[in-house]
């Protein structure tokens, strides 16, 4: 079970400068606690108090994992998650 | 009746077309709602009228007065037209990585512009804004992002002509940038009709406009409650671009960039739609037309280019 997560500009300095990194896990909880055993310190940028930080989107397939179970959102082989700083439109 | 006493009052009403050529079935199928059909092009006609009438009304927006906004680019547009209407004056903050045609619009209806670093899109725009509107206090700044006249415009207006012409909607779709069509629709639909499925399609940019210096300058507007929202999609630029090009081939369409996205999120719900073997009655709010995105060459040509050049840009 092997997915990709696509990390943005501002939190490569926690992959050596990667712009993907890989990790296992059945829910995006897994996933994040499986790559920060690589990338120490990329977690705590991405969740705050058990919960995802009020500034950073996470999507998986491109669909917001707000609105499909947050971090016990479901995660199959071959995803790709993509982490985000939030921006604003308008 | 499409008789109006001024351009103003004709804002709204916009025509709802079905898309017969882009829906899977009989039973499954997509609607447009043309929001260019509005006085300057796009949907923020309804939004800007709404809030300058509310500000006239509370006292802050008095005659002569000096409006600041930072926008993308339509939200300028509409209230750059309002603004010579109501005899304003009105300088917007726009992300320097917006299009061409954009800036050409705002100079002919006499708006000034001030240009903020590509770098961070229109969260720097904001910021931008806020500073001035910090430096200046007799400016007023309407802040569509925090206003909720912005959405209260579509909980008054768009989401009652889509349950009017349509009473059978299943879905509706749009952008989402301010939020301010997704949450006064969202609330329209959560009171009138709570089973319709609300779909933010989201524009996912290239890497320039994401390149904030910190999380902390992440950017969630104040009007946004996502409690309104049944899903939320990310969509890139190129699928935005693919989309957009395939309403124009298919359905004679011509919209801007961000109804490319909004038809990519639309098509994933209808074919959920025909995999469950439910009906769907799928609105797409299309925000705006194709002419002021001419000029990124997003219309023709080689895919790979137009992905190229737009994930430099701000282009929903």
């Amino acid at each position: 079970m092997s997915v990709e997560v696509r990390i943005p500009t501002i939190l490569r300095t926690f992959t050596g400068g990667a712009k993907a990194v890989h990790g296992t896990g059945a829910t995006l909880q897994q996933v994040l606690d499986d790559i920060e055993a690589r990338n120490p310190g990329l977690k705590d940028r991405i969740v705050e108090s058990e919960t995802l930080r009020r500034f950073v989107n996470v999507y998986v397939n491109d669909e917001d994992v707000r609105f499909s179970g947050g971090l016990n959102a479901p995660i199959a082989d071959g995803d790709i998650v993509v982490v985000l700083p939030a921006v604003a439109g308008g | 009746m499409v008789r109006y006493a001024s351009l103003a009052e004709s804002v709204g009403h916009t025509p709802l077309v079905g898309l017969p050529h882009l829906s899977p079935s009989a039973t499954v199928r997509l609607w447009a709602k043309l929001e260019d059909y509005n006085p300057t092009g796009s949907i923020k006609d309804r939004a800007v009228f709404t809030m300058i009438k509310a500000a006239e009304t509370d006292g802050s927006l008095r005659p002569g007065a000096t409006i600041l906004e930072p926008t993308s680019g339509n939200t300028g547009i509409a209230l750059a037209m309002a603004a010579k209407l109501g005899g304003y004056r009105l300088i917007c903050v726009m992300p320097e990585n917006t299009s061409l045609e954009r800036k050409q619009l705002l100079a002919i209806w006499g708006a000034e512009i001030v240009s903020s670093p590509a770098e961070g899109g229109s969260n720097e725009a904001i910021r931008v804004a806020k500073q001035l509107a910090a430096e200046h206090p007799d400016w007023v700044m309407l802040y569509q992002y925090g206003n909720p006249a912005n959405a209260e415009a579509h909980y008054l207006t768009t989401g009652p002509e889509i349950l009017e012409d349509l009473p059978e909607v299943t879905h509706v779709v749009a952008g989402l940038g301010t939020t301010g069509t997704l949450m006064g629709v969202g609330r329209f639909f959560a009171d009138k009709k709570a089973d319709v499925k609300i779909i933010a399609a989201e524009p996912r940019y290239g890497e320039l406009v994401y390149g904030l210096r910190n999380l902390e300058e992440g950017f969630v507007p104040e009007l946004y409650d996502a409690s309104y929202v049944t899903s939320r999609f990310s969509v890139g630029s190129r699928d935005a671009v693919r989309r957009v090009r395939e309403l124009l081939e298919r359905e004679g369409i011509f919209a801007g960039l961000s109804s490319g996205a909004i038809l990519h999120a639309g098509l994933a719900q209808a074919t959920k739609a025909v995999n469950a073997g439910e009906s769907a009655d799928i609105v797409l709010i299309i925000a705006d037309g194709g002419w002021k995105y001419l000029s990124t060459g997003a219309y023709s040509g080689d895919l790979d280019a137009s992905e190229d050049f737009l994930d430099t840009q701000v282009w929903a």
